[in-house]
């Protein structure tokens, strides 16, 4: 078995940007005058973050915010998420999802991720940071959950979505 | 020679020996020693357990009370031999009280899809407390949603206590059932079983006891308890999964309808009108969990093996412990200190969410468990989101306490 020693895991997993986002979450409120909400749930460890956004007539994400409860990665996960948006296209943020979700599952490293969307390439430097959790699959899904109920909001559904799906 | 009288030595519960029993305390995890601290979660096997589970698949195995048959003759006999024990062990009067279900959680909605939609009606009342497990809650709401009754939640003092002044002024006239937790698996709090039992006979109810981590911890003996139900799952007491036990009452037993209908469970089958075999039967259709009910006689074997007084004490030494120990960690806040508590200690640290704890600890072999531990009420009522659980077996030592606290000083370096 391989397995990386103690500390290199577990400070790529915590390093230094997502300790401050999580410690410091930023637009970590509810957007007042949002066009969309919606609530993801982890239901294995009762993780809640509400995400909330404005996308402008031009279809632009003017606003995003969250509100939420849970662990150092979903919170940075959720911060990240709300600056890397702002002023996105609704098909780049789809496409930030994906390039997210990959990042975390290992299926891409950011170089590849940059290339899918170079339009928010600074934005994918930052959230790759993220991908520490490829060594930690339960931990996964606390990455991913904010951008659930992201993908929950975009579609309009209003509702609570969950990683259990 | 003079030879005084023999002085009886007691023995110290021999840990180690304990330890050699259980196959799984010898692997490391990410290179580290395992450090399991989940047992309220489930337990780990000794051989013995699962070297009869083996047996049974390798040497004895066939269907139960069916064929005429050497092998199903044996099989049988073991699958009942196994109810014989678990009554012995929680000391109920007849082994047809023993009712086998998949888990504690099956045992539970057997009741209340039983007993509760036979025997309790819109306007009545179930009381449950605020520390219940999932498991103990949702049923009766689903009870209360198809009949119409009234659930009602004793409160839970801030340090886990459940006090009983408090407790009798949830009971009434209109209470029909007593469901709660013996011990809680968030907390650790015994609870006042036998002065709640006084409480809900006093008002005409019927009283359920959860005891998944009671029985445990503590010596049971359903009698001496005063209670009605009793339920508890095998494989948090060091049995197989898939296995479960409802004790009842025989006179209730005998008043409650079936569960679910089907094969084992029937006298005679007409297309016309169908009459149940006695109870357990009535409550075991289908090929029930043969090889797990035989597993969980040898756990039950097993406990007995022991001094399980002394272990105990060793559980409680740890409790004491690991109280003392986590108090000492910069930023750490107990959960659950209630004066009277089985070896579970919940807990919060500053600034580090429980998950990411439990990762961080993992990667030092050290298993514990971080959530809502299936009690999300109660984490509403305590203000907390989640918390992290150290909960001890048996095979515990306090070398692993020390690892525990070792290992959350080097999450705080990691976390914060």
């Amino acid at each position: 078995m391989n397995v990386a020693p103690l500390n290199d895991d577990l400070r790529t997993l915590y390093q230094e940007v997502i300790l401050d986002h999580a410690k410091h979450p930023r637009n970590a409120r509810l957007v007042e005058r949002h066009t969309c909400k919606a609530q993801g749930n982890n239901p294995m460890c009762g993780d809640r973050v509400t995400v909330t956004a404005q996308v402008s007539d031009d279809g632009r994400l003017r606003d995003v915010g969250f509100e939420g409860k849970g662990c150092a990665i979903s919170i940075a996960s959720a911060s990240m998420m709300t600056e890397a948006l702002n002023g996105q296209t609704i098909a780049a943020a789809r496409r930030l999802f994906d390039a997210v979700h990959d990042l975390c599952t290992g299926k891409i490293d950011a170089d590849a991720a940059k290339a899918k969307i170079p339009e928010a390439a600074e934005s994918v430097d930052k959230l790759a940071s993220l991908s520490g959790v490829r060594q930690f699959p339960v931990r996964v899904k606390c990455a991913t959950l904010p951008w659930h109920a992201l993908m929950s909001c975009l579609d309009g559904k209003g509702q609570t979505t969950t990683t259990e799906k | 020679m003079t030879s005084h009288p023999a002085k009886k030595i007691v023995p110290a519960f021999d840990v180690a020996k304990v330890r050699a029993d259980f196959p799984i305390l010898s692997r490391t995890v990410h290179g580290k020693p395992l450090v399991f601290l989940d047992s309220a979660a489930s337990a780990q096997k000794p051989r013995q357990v699962i070297d009869a589970v083996t047996k049974v698949y390798s040497d004895e195995y066939a269907n139960v009370h069916r064929g005429a048959y050497y092998l199903s003759e044996t099989a049988t006999a073991n699958y009942e031999a196994a109810r014989e024990k678990v009554r012995g062990f929680i000391n109920a009067k007849n082994v047809s009280e023993i009712v086998f279900t998949k888990g504690a959680t099956e045992a539970i909605n057997l009741v209340a899809a039983t007993y509760g939609r036979a025997f309790i009606k819109a306007g009545d009342e179930v009381v449950i407390t605020a520390v219940e497990h999932h498991s103990n809650i949702v049923p009766w709401q689903l009870l209360r949603d198809a009949t119409g009754c009234v659930l009602r939640i004793a409160p839970v003092s801030p340090d886990g206590s459940v006090d009983l002044a408090e407790f009798a002024k949830v009971i009434g006239p209109k209470t029909k059932l007593v469901a709660i937790a013996h011990v809680s698996n968030v907390l650790g709090t015994v609870l006042p079983v036998r002065e709640i039992a006084g409480l809900a006979h006093a008002a005409g109810a019927k009283i359920m006891l959860d005891g998944c981590q009671g029985i445990v911890h503590r010596h049971v003996d359903v009698q001496d308890l005063g209670c009605d139900f009793y339920v508890f799952s095998g494989h948090k007491l060091y049995g197989p999964t898939g296995i479960g036990v409802l004790w009842a009452r025989a006179e209730l037993l005998d008043a409650m309808p079936p569960y679910q209908g089907g094969g084992d469970m029937i006298d005679t089958v007409t297309f016309a009108k169908t009459t149940w075999a006695p109870a357990p039967a009535k409550f075991e259709a289908g090929t029930p969990p043969i090889a797990q009910a035989i597993g969980l006689g040898a756990a039950v074997d097993y406990l007995n093996s022991l001094d399980r007084v002394a272990a105990a004490d060793h559980e409680d030494a740890l409790l004491r412990y690991a109280m003392t120990r986590l108090a000492q960690v910069p930023g750490v806040r107990l959960i659950g200190t209630a004066p009277h508590k089985a070896a579970v200690q919940s807990f919060v640290m500053d600034g580090a969410h429980p998950h990411d704890l439990a990762t961080v600890l993992d990667r030092h072999g050290v298993c514990v468990r971080a959530g809502h531990h299936c009690a999300q009420p109660l984490m509403e009522i305590l203000g907390v989101s989640a918390t992290t659980r150290a909960s001890f077996g048996i095979y515990n030592t306090m070398e692993e306490v020390d690892v525990l606290v070792h290992a959350l000083i080097r999450a705080q370096e990691v976390l914060l």
